[in-house]
């Protein structure tokens, strides 16, 4: 493959990847503030959004240490959200996956929301894109994007430390939540979802370290498939 | 917060190879098998199922009427980052209201 088009396919991922800086700084940089507000060290936050790399659940993570839950149950939380980066695994994979390995252990360290959206909305525009040019797309949205989110978050961790406490910093965490479901809400299917888990949530705030979390979890994915099941079933 | 530094780092470390396993899940294995058609469904679900439950109790349940100022800046992140389906509009717009109320009711 020449070398010249795998450039152009990096610079056309870094272009795709750039309207996502105006989405990724702020989020970044809230990311940041309440990380230490909630009493993470500076080299925490860090380590955070470089290692993780998945905001909705460094702020999960981070809500949960803030309650003191138990340490299982904050990674269970967490690690639940992220369970739809699955999904983005399996839809690149027929795209990606006769790369080389260490190129998929890279793309699959960079395989977040932004990055995965922008290069299958390519891959089906370019049905003949090769392998090396597919590669290099995605890694060219990721490095549009990942440099954003890390730097922004340190600012944000500066600013946050001189933050005072009357400015009742940690609601941000809700309002920020509420900001990432509501965009989630497609079908009736997800209304349903979202309800059965904010209502068994409370419900269950009585039971120890987080533990009722995962239970409305688990009853709110349910019901979520369940209804788009009967939802499909109506419509054949 | 009430976690030492060593478990601290221990929930960053287990989140960071946890997270990396399911993004590289299928990219990794060899061959492009299919993901089941259940399973693929519960994984769309896990978000909306994990995060309402987690923001209902800080909105709702902070004493027996919930803070007048805080509930209405909850409504209007969802209802700005619903209608514009954006994340960032809605934090804007949530946090806005949310300290434009503080100075109102003069807690700020």
């Amino acid at each position: 493959m020449p070398a010249t088009t795998t450039k152009s396919a990096f610079l056309a991922g870094v272009r795709d990847g750039l309207p996502f800086i105006v989405m990724v700084v702020p989020f970044a940089m809230l990311f940041g503030v309440v990380a230490i507000e909630a009493g993470l060290t500076l080299a925490q936050t860090m380590g955070f959004t470089i290692l993780v790399i998945a905001g909705a659940s460094q702020f999960a993570a981070l809500q949960l240490m803030v309650e003191n839950a138990a340490i299982g149950f904050i990674l269970l939380a967490a690690l639940a959200v992220n369970l739809r980066m699955a999904m983005y695994s399996a839809a690149l994979a027929p795209h990606l996956g006769g790369a080389p390995m260490w190129q998929r252990l890279l793309v699959g360290y960079l395989n977040f929301d932004q990055s995965y959206m922008a290069s299958v909305a390519r891959y089906d525009d370019t049905p003949d894109m090769p392998l090396s040019d597919k590669v290099a797309f995605f890694l060219g949205v990721a490095a549009a994007i990942t440099p954003f989110w890390c730097s922004f978050t340190l600012v944000g961790a500066l600013i946050g430390a001189a933050i005072p406490e009357s400015y009742q910093i940690e609601f941000i965490m809700p309002i920020a939540f509420l900001s990432m479901v509501a965009p989630m809400i497609k079908s009736l299917a997800h209304v349903a979802a979202a309800f059965v888990s904010a209502v068994v949530a409370l419900l269950l705030v009585w039971m120890p370290s987080g533990s009722g979390l995962l239970v409305a979890a688990v009853c709110a994915m349910g019901t979520g498939v369940m209804v788009e099941t009967w939802m499909e079933g109506r419509r054949a | 917060m009430s976690y030492s530094a060593t478990e601290i780092w221990l929930i960053i470390g287990i989140l960071a190879v946890g997270t990396f396993a399911i993004r590289f899940s299928f990219l990794g294995l060899i061959g492009n098998k299919p993901i089941p058609p259940l399973m693929e469904r519960m994984l769309r679900f896990t978000p909306v199922a994990v995060l309402p439950g987690m923001v209902a109790p800080l909105v709702l349940s902070g004493g027996a009427i919930p803070d007048p100022v805080r509930l209405i800046a909850a409504l209007t992140a969802v209802a700005v980052a619903y209608r514009k389906r954006n994340v960032v509009w809605g934090m804007f717009a949530g946090i806005a209201v949310f300290y434009a109320g503080l100075f109102a009711t003069g807690a700020l």
